[in-house]
């Protein structure tokens, strides 16, 4: 019988070209997904050299990171640096024949949310893009991960990447979550637990009885966050959740070769053991809603913590990083974080801007108002997502209590549209990162769950979302 | 691709841990389809003040590091966006080589793929470094990529890591893709193998 393997070294082994002596490995790349932001430069090089795409049929491009969500201006990008990063994309996609959803198309979202929706993400398969959050498509059992804007023209010319075989680590999640507690607060547990940095160089395989039970909306956000731990990719092995939502999906396998491929996904989950380079076990029952205090992801506590004080930091580095972050976000140490005002809310990102992530935020803010203090908003990840919420009719519970109803696209995860927090406004948000000025130049940021998010807007500060009054 | 060798140059310490790529070059800048001219937008919001003026706080706005092309900083150096602005931007800027005790993956890979070395010293090496560049007005160090190390004047000498084929792509600055290219009958021959249902469905 052949050595057990785990879900990474079967995709991994599958997909070398060749492995010239004393190089890295030619990986082959099944899928990849093309934003307006990282390539421009890339299909520009490929002009210069006198080259094609070489496979336009695995290439999928969409406009996320410019496009404006105000129904109003949706055809309208008034930057013109921005509209002119649009068009590249239009003209590229044009002259090289890849497929592009653009602006106007029914199938136009976050290009996180929407190679999911329509099937393009699959198990067993080989997924980059130009764009760190990538790793949010190995919650189907896939090896995705992001690239620079170089790798992208290497991957447009080539279809293949020159790759150092990652390590591997297994996060082991046991037990069961308690009620309020979302994939969303196990990711920011592990990068609270490991570090920012705490799984570099390595993939992470998820595993264990509270990742089974997630949905794919909740692995989703789970593998989206491996980047923020260093991770070159996050994955989860398929399953029937996996299968039961590709079934159908418009460019999933049909007919007899769905019945080839499910046969082939089912040989994909780890085999029994197999070794991992580490196995870090995190109890889900521990778990509670999770809020960042700092400029880091790493940096969060419980809701029902306080401000952190630095002097309790153990190493130098780590206090003087607090003390910055304290500074940075106007926070004193010992205050309770419910305690603290906000004046923002973003549900969106293609961490949490799905159907399952809109409902949980709705389901909050139902027969509520949002608070005066606030201006909150509510951004669909993709066309789709908003399409199905209002059949729903989850933007009139939006809308109701007070919430913004936009039009899809990343908006003020990183505010590179005119979605931008102002300078010392405070956030909820349940986006992926709240570094300095990443929403806005001095904005403050604080990573939440939807529900949590959704609270907050109502409350007008930080509330535990595990005591809300429901009125449905 | 600008090849790497041999670098000598004077030091700049950022002694931050986690300096993530939104720093190196904030959003409002990704927005450019050109490849350079990005230096001038490097650490932009801690370069300059909300009213535009240059910060005489920040570091590198000191006069004694004018000019510096090693930038010496804190572990996990170029983590979050993927953004190869980023190194485009340090580039841009006139740096040479970042000196850190660890890196993030993306942001090390980028790097390379454009000649702007990244090396990884230890804890210990880093933190004499940083001494170094406060104690000595116009520090320099020399980075010597066919050597694998890093030394200065007055004794300093770490020796760094770096995989050969990386070292071999940088020290003869080689066209990347030209050189998978160079394996186009394996690439087709696997394309040959691929199981049909890898690639999306005609619709």
């Amino acid at each position: 019988m052949s050595r057990p393997r785990t879900l990474f070294e079967k995709i991994w082994d599958d997909h070398v070209v060749c492995q010239p002596a004393g190089e890295p490995a030619l990986l082959y790349v099944d899928l990849h997904l093309v934003h307006e932001v990282t390539s421009p430069q890339a299909f520009e090089g490929l002009r210069l050299a006198g080259r094609r795409v070489r496979r336009p049929d695995l290439t999928f491009a969409t406009v996320d990171h410019n496009v404006p969500t105000l129904a109003a201006e949706r055809s309208i990008i008034r930057d013109p640096i921005a509209a002119q990063q649009v068009d590249a994309l239009r003209h590229n996609c044009h002259d090289f024949g890849v497929p592009l959803f653009d602006i106007d198309s029914a199938d136009q979202g976050i290009v996180h949310v929407i190679g999911p929706e329509l099937g393009l993400t699959r198990p067993g398969i080989t997924l980059v893009c130009g764009d760190s959050h990538t790793s949010t498509h190995g919650a189907f059992g896939a090896l995705a991960f992001g690239i620079g804007t170089s790798e992208v023209e290497h991957v447009l010319a080539t279809q293949c990447l020159r790759q150092q075989r990652p390590k591997t680590l297994q996060i082991l999640v046991r037990g069961s979550f308690p009620n309020g507690v979302t994939a969303k607060d196990l990711a920011l547990g592990i990068i609270g637990s490991i570090g920012t940095d705490g799984a570099t160089g390595h993939v992470i395989e998820y595993a264990g009885e509270a990742v089974r039970a997630l949905s794919m909306e909740g692995r989703m956000t789970l593998c989206n966050m491996s980047i923020e731990a260093g991770a070159r990719a996050g994955m989860v092995a398929p399953d029937e959740t996996t299968f039961a939502y590709l079934r159908g999906r418009r460019f999933a396998p049909k007919g007899a070769a769905w019945d080839e491929a499910v046969a082939y996904w089912e040989t994909l989950p780890t085999d029994p053991g197999a070794q991992f380079d580490r196995v870090v076990e995190i109890d889900a029952a521990a778990l509670a809603p999770a809020v960042t205090w700092g400029t880091s992801p790493g940096m969060v506590i419980s809701v029902t913590e306080r401000v952190p004080d630095p002097q309790r930091f153990p190493s130098e580095v780590e206090r003087s990083a607090a003390l910055r972050a304290l500074e940075y976000m106007g926070l004193r140490p010992g205050t309770p974080i419910q305690e603290v005002p906000v004046n923002r809310v973003f549900i969106g990102s293609c961490t949490n801007a799905r159907l399952e992530d809109l409902r949980a935020a709705a389901r909050v803010a139902k027969g509520h108002r949002v608070s005066s203090k606030v201006m909150a908003m509510v951004v669909p990840g993709s066309h789709a997502v908003k399409q199905a919420a209002e059949q729903e009719k989850l933007d009139q519970v939006f809308r109701e209590a007070g919430f913004e109803w936009r039009e899809s696209g990343c908006s003020m995860c990183l505010g590179m549209n005119p979605d931008i927090l102002q300078p010392l406004e405070r956030c909820a948000s349940t986006s992926n990162r709240n570094f300095e000025g990443r929403q806005g130049a001095r904005g403050r940021t604080h990573l939440v769950s939807p529900a949590m998010a959704a609270a907050a807007a109502i409350a007008g500060h930080f509330v535990d979302v595990r005591n809300w009054e429901y009125r449905d | 691709m600008q090849a790497f060798q041999l670098h000598t140059g004077r030091v700049a310490p950022l002694d931050r841990a986690n300096v993530d790529t939104d720093q190196i070059i904030p959003k409002q800048f990704l927005k450019r389809i050109e490849r350079s001219g990005y230096g001038q937008f490097l650490f932009y919001d801690w370069r300059y003040l909300a009213d535009g003026k240059t910060d005489p706080s920040f570091i590198l706005n000191h006069p004694r590091y004018a000019g510096a092309s090693v930038l010496v900083a804190g572990r996990n150096f170029g983590c979050g966006s993927s953004r190869e602005h980023a190194p485009w931007a340090l580039q841009d800027y006139g740096f040479r080589a970042i000196i850190a005790p660890s890196f993030a993956d993306i942001f090390a890979t980028n790097c390379t793929k454009n000649g702007l070395l990244p090396v990884v010293l230890s804890d210990t090496e880093v933190a004499k470094l940083l001494l170094n560049t406060t104690q000595f007005e116009g520090y320099f160090v020399t980075v010597d990529l066919e050597r694998r190390e890093v030394r200065d004047q007055s004794g300093f000498l770490a020796h760094f890591e770096i995989d050969d084929f990386k070292r071999k792509f940088l020290l003869e600055g080689l066209d990347d893709i030209g050189l998978t290219l160079q394996h186009e009958p394996d690439i087709t021959a696997y394309e040959r193998q691929r199981k049909s249902f890898a690639t999306p469905a005609s619709t």
